[in-house]
């Protein structure tokens, strides 16, 4: 292996922004035949060297090595040439062509100078056929699941490239069914001999399918090792550079029962075609937990109870009043908050400033003519930002520029601002780093201490685990099963959802 | 004191803009600058320009507000004439002033709210929306005025909105500035600015935060229509009559023009309406500018297309970023600076 020239190596990298390191003298090598995971919490410079050695940005020094040639890619189209191909999270590729088209765009088979439908529709049903796809390549990429996309991205960057391919995040909208299915498409091109770097937040599946990890932290290179024989805690200890209490804990210590009164009770609410009626009762001081596979109807419980979906049956209780809910208005005026899965088009505000992101509810809740003063918001931004330890350059910040976990600290300041009594979480860890995914279990735990009710959705089922009283299992577009006290564990969970004959296990 | 700064430096480009125009005026005729008074009541080119701007101005008042939505509002030319052709019709038929006044801005404002119920509860896109408007609006206004030039030339206090002045400004420019302080005062005092801004960013994460969205959406189309109510008075008081094919004509297009010159982003979001209100004045500069330069008048449009195009360029982010770009090269120390910063 020591004589073997690495497929792709990066020597002494470094890149700066105006004076600030993203990269700083780093190493990189990968070889033929590996996946090659690189980790970092956001910030690190992941994405820097990505960029660097994709041609995106130019390195400031050091050099990239392809196959012992020096390489100086100007564009991703160069690098792309070069034989380097890259899959990013959000798949990008064009929803409204057909997949051939998708696959063969910029490169389409010509006959008599037009394009040569019937050979491209020909040579996309072989080339997917590789990778066990076997789709109508005519139809509309946006007809098929995320999933599928990815493949068929992953599946025309190899064809194109076809000597490194690096998926940039590409579970992170996945389930674990789909996350298998492109895990074997992976394998396979391991198998062939392809160099595969895999960036991921998913501590799983990075032990999983990597064989190296490289970790980065602050623009430097902490380590390169082997996966086999690496401890999970000495991997997060590197990333975090410091040791996390709260990593592995998985023990319930959760009482099932607080004694608190109800707060919030549910009754029969459903909506025909999205959800099963269901009942729920929410204690003062209680996490309840909601678990289940994409699209089981976790996110639909959220959204009913929140007025974005309207039900067409049942009531709900507040502190005993029969509340209304028959909009996102009038559930923020009963007290309630919903911190979305999809930060970015339910969440955020991205061109207003932290301090106005953190002020909307609150705002929106006072109505327009009771303007919160200039005073009032900044006071409201600064205690947030402390008592959150939002990591930003200050509250008038635009805040598409935090990263996502301080964007999602911003979205729950939003609704701690309103004081609710009921907080929906969907999703609050997912795409987050490791850091600020401890950070929000804790605080999650604080608010459920000083008696706020939540109701939180999670894929991370060790996690949902960890704070909640009683966990609330989906199946199917239906409330299946209810877990309390002892139940509540990983297994019993999985049992849950697994119990119809149905397999699998949330991500 | 320090926000009205920060504020002034953000409309700099604008003032800028405005400032090269007006002297550019100045050197083709020379007493451009002259602002005498005559019967008690001011006079110059200066003046004509503030007068003459009133109506995009009044309309870029309303449109800043619905483009800050990520909206626009084609029909606001055609609800001028529509305006324009009620007021006529209502005085000439011997309502008051106050009567005539009254209908016409409900009618304005009628106009505003069909436009936002197309916009907020049927969620049609707002171009097409209000290119209903603007299609069927002068027809309205024909049907209105039996499709003669309605004329009230014996009415000289709705003349007066148009063409009177009081302590020796013209009304029209009164009009518009009134309306603007109100304006101002009305969004940024109240919480309003802040959740247009909002809903023009994330129209769906904003309503998930319990902005009441579609209220808000009538709210600003309300407004312009509005707005449009008042400028087609102005335009029909001006020339005494209503003319329903002419009364602002292609005006939406001056007046979306003018924000996008104030600075202000058709993708929505942040807004300004100040700088809204220097773009119309721009834009009423060169008009007046190329009058008094005495080209021949087929060249006028070509010449306003050009200016705007100049000044658009300048404004764009790709020039900007080049010419920070160029500076940078030119002065390394700037680069130093900006690190030890």
């Amino acid at each position: 292996m020591a004589n073997e020239t690495p497929l792709l190596r990066a020597k002494g990298v470094s890149k700066s922004f105006f004076g600030v390191a993203a990269l700083d003298d780093v190493d990189f090598t990968l070889r033929s035949g590996e996946v090659h995971a690189l980790l970092g919490e956001n910030g690190a410079g992941k994405s820097t060297l990505i960029k660097v050695i994709t041609g995106a940005y130019r390195r400031d020094a050091g050099e990239v090595l392809l196959e012992g040639k020096p390489i100086f890619p100007r564009d991703v189209l160069d690098a792309q040439a070069l034989g380097i191909g890259t899959v990013y999270q959000e798949v990008n590729l064009l929803p409204n062509l057909s997949v051939a088209e998708n696959l063969y765009l910029g490169r389409q088979p010509k006959r008599f100078g037009m394009i040569d439908m019937r050979a491209m529709n020909r040579l996309s049903r072989e080339l997917l056929k590789r990778y066990g796809l076997d789709i109508d390549v005519a139809a509309p990429l946006s007809s098929f699941s995320v999933a599928i996309q990815q493949i068929i991205a992953i599946a025309r960057a190899v064809d194109i490239s076809g000597k490194v391919l690096i998926l940039d995040e590409p579970t992170a909208s996945l389930d674990t069914h789909e996350v298998e299915m492109l895990f074997s498409v992976v394998r396979q091109l391991r198998a062939e001999g392809l160099g595969i770097i895999f960036i991921s937040h998913f501590l799983d599946q990075v032990f999983s399918i990597a064989d190296t990890i490289t970790v980065l932290r602050n623009g430097r290179l902490i380590a390169s090792r082997a996966v086999e024989g690496l401890e999970r805690i000495d991997l997060v200890s590197m990333m975090l550079g410091r040791r996390l209490e709260e990593a592995e804990d998985t023990g319930n210590g959760v009482a099932a029962d607080t004694g608190g009164e109800t707060v919030i009770k549910v009754r029969h609410l459903g909506k025909r075609g999205v959800l099963a009626p269901f009942d729920l009762d929410v204690k003062r001081g209680e996490v309840v937990g909601i678990a289940g596979l994409l699209g089981s109807g976790r996110t639909e419980t959220a959204q009913l109870l929140f007025g974005i979906e309207r039900a067409d049956g049942g009531t709900v209780e507040v502190e005993g009043q029969a509340t209304n809910l028959a909009s996102p208005q009038k559930a923020v005026h009963a007290g309630f908050g919903f911190c979305p899965e999809d930060r970015k088009t339910d969440g955020i505000i991205g061109d207003l400033s932290v301090r106005e992101n953190i002020a909307l509810a609150l705002q929106a809740r006072r109505g327009w003519a009771k303007p919160l003063s200039r005073r009032e918001q900044d006071d409201l931004a600064s205690q947030y930002i402390e008592a959150l330890d939002i990591r930003t350059a200050g509250a008038e910040m635009p805040v598409k520029f935090l990263s996502g976990g301080n964007q999602q600290k911003v979205l729950l300041a939003r609704w701690l601002a309103t004081n609710p009594r009921f907080l929906i979480l969907d999703e609050p860890t997912r795409g987050i780093d490791v850091g600020a995914h401890a950070e929000i279990i804790r605080l999650i735990r604080r608010l459920c201490a000083d008696g706020m009710s939540l109701l939180v959705i999670s894929s991370e089922l060790e996690e949902l685990v960890g704070y909640s009283a009683r966990v609330l299992v989906l199946r199917d577009r239906r409330h299946v099963a209810e877990l309390v006290g002892e139940e509540v564990s990983t297994t019993g969970i999985l049992k849950a959802i697994a119990a119809s004959g149905t397999t699998g296990a949330a991500a | 004191m320090k926000r009205f700064l920060s504020a002034l430096r953000r409309l700099l480009p604008q003032l800028a803009a405005l400032g090269i125009i007006l002297l550019l005026n100045a050197m083709i005729s020379p007493g451009f600058f002259h602002v005498e008074m005559q019967n008690g009541r001011l006079y110059g080119s200066l003046i004509d320009v503030i007068n003459r701007g009133a109506p995009v101005a009044l309309l870029a008042i309303g449109m800043t507000l619905v483009i800050a939505t990520k909206g626009i509002d084609l029909s606001v030319g055609a609800v001028m004439a529509i305006t324009g052709a009620v007021a006529a019709s209502l005085i000439t038929q011997g309502y008051p002033l106050v009567a005539t006044l009254g209908g016409t801005l409900a009618v304005g404002l009628f106009c505003g709210l069909w436009n936002g119920a197309l916009v907020a509860l049927l969620d049609i896109q707002p171009i097409i929306a209000t290119l209903i408007l603007m299609v069927a609006g002068r027809g309205i206004a024909q049907l209105i005025t039996e499709g003669i030039i309605l004329t009230f030339n014996d009415k000289p206090d709705l003349i007066f909105v148009g063409s009177g002045a009081f302590l020796g400004l013209p009304m029209p420019f009164i009009i518009w500035f009134v309306m603007a302080i109100l304006m101002v005062t009305i969004v940024r005092r109240t919480a309003l600015g802040l959740l247009i801004e909002a809903i023009g960013v994330n129209r769906r994460a904003s309503t998930l935060s319990g902005v009441g969205s579609r209220s808000l959406l009538f709210a600003v189309y309300a407004t312009s229509g509005l707005c449009a109510a008042i400028a087609g008075i102005i335009a029909a008081a001006d020339i005494k009559g209503a003319d329903a094919n002419n009364a602002g004509l292609w005006l939406e297009l001056d007046a979306i023009l003018a924000v996008v010159i104030g600075g202000n982003s058709l993708l929505g979001g942040r807004f300004s309406i100040a700088g809204s209100l220097i773009g119309a004045m721009i834009m009423q500069s060169v008009n007046t500018g190329i009058l008094l330069s005495g080209f021949p008048p087929e060249f006028n449009l070509i010449i306003k297309a050009v200016i705007i195009l100049i000044i658009l360029v300048v404004q764009s982010p790709t020039s900007q970023s080049l010419w920070t770009f160029l500076r940078r090269d030119r002065h390394p120390t700037a680069k130093q600076e900006r690190a030890v910063r």
